[in-house]
């Protein structure tokens, strides 16, 4: 494994940058191009990176399976419970004009709040199928049988 | 006004050339010979081209938050591009791949890796 170490060390320094930059698209998506679809990738592409170069199984060890299968429902459930949120404001289903004084500032925290949880999920999908695909156990070649 | 000319001619300039480059690299990568001689026409986009043309976006930019996320770009760019290229080179080199000057090197690639290619470098410039 010698000859891995220039890997290991760029991987080193540029998760740390990719988780950030996967932040600053969530949290900036309101404002600018970006949104919760792009961010949860970007964020997922931070761990494959780590899983890629330091191996599926320390990777596995960090964010367990269970972790990630959550993280999906608890993405939807912040989705959802916007809307619900709102229902009990006195507005529609996912009626963001009702969470705020003036209907604006409502946009503001619902599209946030939406994005969060589109982004919590995509993250989580986007790990789930990387462990499902890296994860496989290899096949058995026809002389094995 | 004659600095905002400078700048712009500069940054023109270094348009041009760094299309040219790209050009230059693009052709390469798909007419040159063998598998090491397309990767070193990649680098030259990597490097040049893509340099070239972020540093006259860098000048049209001026002092400015886009300059700031310009240089954010080269930056990763200058870091992961020689690290994909070490990647691509490295898998092949192991996988028992050569220059076309080096058929005959038959290194044994699975028992010391930096080693075999230390020795391989060395006997390509002793042939040339």
């Amino acid at each position: 494994m010698d000859h891995h170490l220039i890997l290991r060390a760029i991987t080193k320094i540029l998760v740390a940058p990719i988780l950030l930059y996967g932040l600053y698209v969530q949290f900036h998506g309101d404002f600018g191009p970006g949104g919760g679809f792009q961010a949860g990738v970007i964020f997922a592409v931070g761990f494959i990176l780590y899983g890629t170069v330091f191996g599926l199984r320390n990777l596995r060890d960090k964010v367990p399976d269970y972790v990630v299968h959550r993280f999906v429902a608890l993405g939807l459930l912040i989705y959802a419970g916007t809307g619900v949120v709102n229902l009990f404001q006195g507005g529609n289903f996912l009626d963001y004009n009702v969470m705020a004084q003036k209907g604006y500032q409502g946009q503001h925290w619902g599209i946030i709040a939406v994005e969060l949880g589109v982004g919590v999920t995509v993250f989580a999908v986007m790990l789930a199928i990387y462990y499902a695909f890296a994860g496989r156990p290899p096949q058995i070649n026809d002389e094995d049988w | 006004m004659i600095w905002d000319n400078l700048i712009e001619g500069l940054s023109w300039i270094s348009f041009v050339v760094g299309g040219f480059f790209l050009f230059v690299g693009s052709l390469g990568m798909v007419r040159l010979g063998d598998f090491w001689a397309r990767l070193h026409a990649a680098s030259v986009i990597d490097s040049a081209g893509a340099g070239l043309i972020l540093f006259g976006l860098m000048l049209q930019g001026g002092f400015s938050l886009v300059t700031v996320k310009l240089v954010l770009i080269v930056i990763f760019l200058f870091l992961t591009g020689p690290t994909a290229s070490h990647a691509v080179a490295n898998a092949a080199f192991m996988s028992g791949s050569r220059p076309q000057d080096l058929v005959e090197d038959n290194t044994d690639t699975s028992a010391k890796p930096s080693k075999s290619k230390k020795t391989a470098t060395k006997k390509s410039k002793a042939m040339r």
